[in-house]
């Protein structure tokens, strides 16, 4: 038997693939589909083609500043995380400590962890210290979960670097400090981008923690979630559209740049 | 200890490195003259890439002094000592440009830009790479990248380049090719070379003085010729070259004439220090055996024995014979001569000089 099969099961398998992309990614499909929708029901047969909800998503003052909210948080949050992701890698790489084996398992908790427990021991703390929740302490719990991201891209960076080209930037006169700044910052660069980007895009996605330790102020997933629980607007089409591009963009761009450095 | 030649550059004193457990460098005692270009010649893990390092400042020493003009500069960051580097495979860094990287050093110093400029370009015309300023280490060849890593390290005009194995990565012809061209740069530069190599041939050839290492030690050191000619122990003479390593007993000592006992046969040999009744080593390079009856001189060894095997290899017939007492050596004569078929009756000759006469049994045990 040819390893390429026969007509059968090659015509099985094309079926199952088509399938299978079809289950990922009609609905997301329909939904692009139902955003440019001229009725206000989100029904077949589609009654016409409008730019309309995107106009209305954009003069909807409540969306639009759960959006504003959901960019602070998420490039703070990803600030955060590549300044302590970065200095951990480096630290897991060239520290010998005890403890460190274990350290470094524990540091890819948050995304092990389911968000709902995250979710409620995060405002257990911030209860117990009587913290007023708020955009701080969404970002503070977006952090967490943003680390482990950018330190495991960084890690896996480290792991390959040459520690001659450190040795070399001290034999032509560069202290420590210009050794990392000239030498092994640059070549991390691509995985903290990397890292960056996945942060960046999962914050902007996050809810589940969020639900738990947001204040008044709504991050764009929050705002999207309470929208529908009034029905399904075209309106939540239109946001969904965007920010599934803009995701893809992301992650799209995030892989790029990680493949190039690899 | 303290007697400071003139013309001493560099000193390493009772310099020690352990890892943990291992003692990569036992009790190092070296100096470098201004402008010398000294070779330390071992196999892989003798200690000298960790010597080297260690003047270059990336490992402290376990214990000892290195001196600089008599300073001492043990404990100073390899960032503020005036020696550099030419790495094996280079390091030279990836994200930056040729230019970018020779010009990294001068950079780190504040050197100002025009004139970074200018010393680069010179750099590059030093090492015959003139206008690849603008490309990627990733974009040259071993030996372009080699060149770059030479550049980079000369322009900052060291006191002492250290060479850790720079021709390693390098094919044979391009090697010799470089041996050349690092021995001609090193004189026009004038500075001292500190090179590390496992490649006997390539220390010979360039080197002024070649310091022959072993488990942490330096078994000894002095010219190539001296190397070569006089080695010291069975480490030496086994390790630089080919070499007949035969076992005998001393009989006789008279003076520098020395007779040993090697089987059924008498052989006459040089040597200092002998006592009659000792065990001896004696090494005979393969080269210096003549294969014709020779001069008739009473002190002159001669025998008889069997071609066992001979093999063309080129430049040279390398012949394996046996000797009465079935004593088996190698010797070798120019690849142009045709050479007796194995099998054949042969006459070897050897002149008591090129025997050299060394303490038996194996390389002092590792203490």
């Amino acid at each position: 038997m040819s390893s390429s099969g026969t007509g059968l099961s090659r015509l099985l398998l094309l079926g199952y693939g088509i399938a299978f992309f079809g289950f990922l990614y009609l609905p997301l499909a329909v939904i692009v589909l139902f955003s440019f929708d001229a009725s206000s029901v989100s029904s077949f047969p589609l009654e016409g083609w409008t730019l309309h909800w995107y106009r209305e998503l954009f003069s909807d003052g409540a969306l639009l500043g759960a959006l504003w909210n959901s960019l602070r948080v998420a490039v703070v949050a990803t600030a955060g995380a590549v300044l302590l992701g970065t200095s951990g890698a480096l630290g897991l790489d060239r520290c010998r400590f005890p403890g460190r084996g274990l350290l470094q398992r524990l540091v890819l908790m948050p995304i092990v962890l389911p968000g709902i427990l995250t979710g409620v021991s995060f405002l257990t703390f911030f209860a117990s210290l009587n913290w007023p929740l708020s955009l701080t302490t969404v970002t503070l719990c977006h952090v967490t979960f943003c680390v482990p991201i950018v330190l495991t891209q960084v890690l896996a960076r480290l792991r390959r670097f040459d520690r001659r080209l450190e040795d070399a930037a001290m034999d032509l006169y560069a202290n420590r400090l210009k050794t990392l700044l000239y030498v092994t910052l640059p070549s991390l660069r691509t995985s903290i981008l990397g890292g960056a980007l996945l942060a960046f895009t999962l914050s902007m996605d996050e809810i589940v923690v969020t639900l738990f330790v947001t204040g008044r102020d709504n991050t764009l997933p929050m705002q999207v979630w309470a929208m529908l629980r009034r029905g399904i607007t075209p309106e939540v089409n239109a946001i969904a559209t965007l920010v599934l591009v803009a995701s893809s963009l992301l992650v799209a761009l995030a892989a790029g740049r990680l493949r190039t450095d690899n | 200890m303290t007697d400071h030649a003139p013309l001493e550059h560099l000193r390493l004193q009772a310099l020690w490195k352990s890892f943990g457990d291992v003692k990569a460098v036992r009790g190092i005692d070296l100096s470098v003259s201004r402008g010398e270009f000294l070779t330390l010649l071992g196999p892989s893990g003798c200690g000298k890439t960790t010597t080297l390092r260690m003047v270059a400042g990336f490992e402290p020493p376990t214990s000892g002094t290195i001196l600089l003009h008599g300073k001492d500069i043990t404990n100073e960051p390899p960032n503020s000592r005036p020696i550099n580097t030419v790495f094996q495979h280079y390091a030279l860094f990836p994200h930056l440009s040729v230019e970018e990287n020779i010009a990294f050093g001068l950079r780190m110093r504040g050197v100002p830009a025009t004139e970074r400029q200018r010393q680069v370009t010179d750099a590059l015309r030093a090492v015959a790479l003139p206008g690849f300023e603008r490309r990627h280490p990733r974009q040259l060849s071993g030996g372009q990248q080699q060149r770059v890593a030479l550049a980079r390290a000369l322009v900052n005009r060291p006191e002492i380049l250290l060479l850790d194995e720079p021709l390693g990565a390098l094919d044979l012809k391009l090697r010799r090719q470089m041996q050349l061209e690092l021995r001609a740069l090193h004189r026009e530069v004038g500075i001292s070379f500190l090179y590390v190599t496992h490649d006997q041939e390539e220390a010979l050839a360039m080197s002024d003085r070649v310091a022959v290492m072993n488990a942490g030690r330096i078994e000894q050191i002095g010219s190539p010729r001296e190397i070569y000619e006089q080695p010291i122990s069975r480490f030496v003479a086994d390790f630089i070259g080919e070499t007949n390593l035969l076992e005998g007993r001393v009989v006789r000592v008279d003076g520098t004439r020395v007779q040993v006992k090697l089987g059924p046969h008498i052989l006459h040999a040089l040597g200092e220090g002998c006592v009659t009744g000792t065990q001896v080593a004696l090494s005979i390079r393969p080269e210096r055996w003549t294969l014709t009856e020779g001069v008739r001189d009473a002190d002159m060894n001669r025998f008889s024995g069997r071609v066992r095997e001979s093999v063309y290899a080129g430049s040279v017939l390398r012949q394996v014979v046996e000797l009465e007492g079935g004593i088996t050596v190698v010797a070798t004569r120019p690849g142009n001569l045709a050479g007796e078929p194995a099998g054949s009756a042969v006459t070897l000759t050897i002149i008591p000089s090129d025997v050299v006469v060394l303490p038996a049994g194996p390389p002092d045990p590792p203490a």
